[in-house]
């Protein structure tokens, strides 16, 4: 179940992020000297603060991560839970065997190129509304944030579901419109990872328009103001004045989209229906799933758990890294 | 800066935690005690319509309640769909899990190598009824020689087809494959609304009584040493028959790829399908769909004309946990709920057909309907590799894979039977 509740945790964390981050960007109107005074001799006090999260995020992170590693280099199945046969070491074995598996790698492969799609898209429609939403009126804009939120609200289950049911070769309103007959969406591996993606991007662009519209919204109107009486378009407003402003911003939100997007489970599971044809939708994460609970090779699962942990952790790290290099405060 | 750069790393961390679990394992051994009293508890699965299973169970219950001072047995009906995740909880916290499970008869060598099946040859052998056992159901609860339970009914496929649909078309009973392949068409081309016959890439037991009917085995060899034989050429040519059936000259591959068995058979139902693979016990859904009284049932014909093609014997059994403290009362208690009569009545109740030959002959001749159901299981059934490796291979969806590459044209048969072949080979050898 962890998979499930996971995002609200990230998302909650990044959201806080986002208020923090958003602060110096603010002008305050004089007094500068907000630093706070150096602190030569802080001594346990600062961990005594960090003591009920360091407690809470041991206990829910670190130690199920070093679960996670130690299961995936024993021999671990339902034998060895249910004591039927002895545990044993198997070292890198699970990984050797991951790494020497062709499906494998198209599997990676897939997911890193559904992700990366997911994440164009999202960000595009999500940063695209964004600023529709500071264009239109109140009421068409009240219409808009309300459809967003209840997309936002749907559970990932319903939403695939709906949409299943929309594309649906003989019963789904889609076909009937485009006058497609009985064409079958999720049949071509294409098409069905197509309308997982139109699901994904559903689901998750209001996260994008809500946060990048509040950004734009404590973005000053003399600066907007000043390139509009220079003559700058629309685009040319959004390219060299509001999307430097919202760096911050944008950085959180493709951050949190690619981890979204990259361990996408639900979508793909009830849509494709546990993976496609011949299990030509898989992605990691139901790739791992399918090793790991359905087939009951908890160590082979927990590898694969622990490649793509070690995969977002590097994606993360250098993104931040990269940024930090352009000399951009976060 | 630092912080922040942690704590979304922090971020990246939970939000990879995906199959996170404690590696502990639960006793090996199986419960010293046997005590004479006390509370018995009892899995049973949950029917589609369980009051008339209920009430037969309920009637073993109180006989043997009688006859067993100061005991109580307690029953749960658990969901089909959830048993997977119920029985491997069972056997990871003995201390919660029931006495006596029913289980499908696939299962039972992975749940013996889980270590979760108490071994009852010796009971099994001295029970007077089990002479009676029909030979494939005995193969079904035991494994490498040692017997591991009392089959409790057996299920069989065969084929359904609309009599409506046949007498306008002016067609026969198809009474050899080439029939059968040749009769779908000929429906779907008459009536491209209909399936001629309704296939699924993913209905593993609809599709292997093709395969077995060319002399074709999913694995040869003995327990213990199991090797695939999807790649023999008898095999390939029953794949091949199989995979013939998917196109849009019977079952649009766009369509029938993904279906499984169920899925069939609720196109039959429905009235989508001209003929369909079912078991005896899809009689009641087809039965309550829009084609009742307008379809009869006859043996699935295999390659020679008037044969049958071999069916797979499939169906659940009663079985008791290891874990058990209570080792002989549990054994009493398994015996009786497989008894001939109570297996009689559940005939009568749910129409489950019985595993002793003498009971089935009786079912068949009060109940016509399963006429071509028994005449299957007389003609001969096949059961799947009495290996641990199987339970893997089946959830690890290797056959719907290797179909479903063939008729979505990814593979031809020669290198999805190859590729599926190498896949049952690593689990057998992955087993031991």
């Amino acid at each position: 179940m962890s998979r499930v509740t996971a995002p609200s945790g990230p998302n909650a964390a990044e959201r806080r992020r986002v208020r923090v981050a958003r602060g110096p960007s603010r002008p305050h109107g004089g007094s500068r000297a907000s630093h706070p005074a150096p602190r030569p001799s802080a001594g346990w006090t600062p961990w005594l603060y960090l003591a009920p999260a360091l407690l809470v995020l041991g206990g829910l992170l670190v130690y199920p991560v070093y679960q996670l590693g130690l299961i995936s280099v024993l021999e671990y199945t339902q034998a060895q839970v249910s004591g039927g046969r002895p545990t044993s070491f198997r070292g890198l074995d699970n990984y050797t065997e991951l790494f020497s598996d062709d499906q494998f790698w198209q599997v990676l492969l897939a997911t890193v190129g559904f992700a990366a799609a997911c994440v164009v898209s999202t960000l595009a429609v999500g940063c695209a509304l964004a600023v529709l939403l500071t264009r239109v009126r109140a009421l068409p804009r009240l219409a808009l944030m309300l459809a967003a939120l209840g997309a936002w609200a749907t559970p990932a289950i319903t939403g695939s579901t709906v949409w299943l049911f929309l594309f649906d070769p003989d019963f789904g309103p889609v076909n009937r419109l485009l006058g497609l007959g009985d064409h079958s969406w999720t049949y071509g591996r294409y098409s069905a990872f197509l309308l997982v993606l139109l699901e994904v991007v559903w689901c998750s662009f209001p996260f994008v328009m809500v946060t990048v519209y509040a950004g734009i919204r404590a973005v000053p109107s003399e600066v907007l103001e000043a390139a509009a009486l220079d003559g700058a378009s629309h685009w040319r407003i959004w390219r060299s004045v509001l999307a430097p402003m919202l760096r911050p911003i944008l950085v959180v939100v493709t951050v949190q989209s690619v981890i979204w997007d990259f361990k996408v489970f639900t979508q793909i599971y009830v849509m494709t229906g546990g993976g496609g044809i011949a299990g030509q939708n898989l992605v990691l994460n139901v790739y791992a799933y399918q090793k790991a609970f359905a087939s009951s090779q908890y160590s082979l699962g927990s590898a694969i758990g622990v490649v793509m942990l070690l995969i977002l952790l590097a994606v993360t790290l250098g993104y931040l890294r990269l940024l930090r290099r352009q000399g951009e405060e976060l | 800066m630092n912080l922040s750069v942690r704590l979304v790393g922090f971020t990246a961390l939970a939000a990879a935690l995906a199959t996170a679990c404690a590696p502990q394992t639960s006793g090996t051994s199986s419960s010293a005690k046997d005590d004479k009293s006390g509370t018995l508890r009892v899995w049973l699965f949950q029917e589609v319509d369980n009051r008339p299973k209920q009430q037969v169970v309920d009637a073993v219950l109180a006989g043997f309640e009688k006859a067993h001072q100061d005991t109580e047995v307690s029953v749960e009906y658990i969901p089909v769909e959830t048993r997977a995740q119920r029985i491997k909880a069972a056997f990871n916290d003995p201390k919660s899990a029931p006495d006596v499970i029913e289980y499908g008869n696939t299962d039972t060598a992975g749940y013996v190598r889980d270590g979760g099946l108490l071994d009852v040859t010796r009971e099994f052998d001295a029970w007077s009824e089990a002479a009676d056992t029909d030979p494939t159901a005995r193969r079904s609860v035991t494994v490498d020689g040692r017997v591991y339970g009392a089959p409790y009914f057996v299920g069989v496929r065969a084929l359904y087809y609309r009599t409506d649909v046949f007498e306008e078309l002016g067609l026969a009973v198809p009474t050899s494959r080439a029939e059968l392949i040749s009769t779908a068409k000929r429906i779907r081309a008459a009536k491209p609304h209909l399936y001629g016959l309704a296939v699924g890439g993913a209905y593993t037991y609809g599709a292997l009584p093709f395969l077995w009917a060319d002399g074709g085995e999913l694995a040869i060899g003995e327990e213990g040493s199991y090797a695939s034989a999807l790649d023999s050429p008898a095999a390939r040519k029953g794949i091949k028959a199989y995979t013939s059936l998917f196109g849009d000259d019977n079952c649009p591959a766009a369509k029938c790829a993904g279906m499984n068995g169920n899925d069939t058979v609720t196109a039959f139902a429905s009235g989508k399908a001209a003929m369909a693979i079912g078991g005896d016990f899809s009689h009641a859904a087809v039965e309550a769909g829009k084609v009742r009284g307008k379809y009869a049932v006859v043996p699935l014909p295999g390659v020679k004309p008037g044969s049958i093609a071999p069916a797979f014997a499939g169906g659940n059994n009663i079985g008791v946990l290891k874990s058990t403290s209570h080792r002989t009362l549990a054994v009493d208690l398994m015996k009786r709920l497989a008894s001939k009569k109570t297996q009689g009545e559940l005939f009568d109740a749910m129409g489950f057909l019985p595993t002793f030959t003498d009971v089935r002959r009786q079912a068949a001749a009060k109940e016509p309907f399963v006429k071509p159901f028994v005449d299957t299981l007389a003609a001969g059934t096949r059961f799947v590799p009495a290996s641990p490796a199987w339970a893997q291979i089946d959830s690890s969806l290797v056959l719907p894979t290797m179909f479903q590459e063939i008729v979505s044209g990814k593979k031809d048969v020669a290198a999805a039977s190859e590729d599926a072949a190498r896949k049952m080979n690593d689990a057998f050898g992955a087993a031991g």
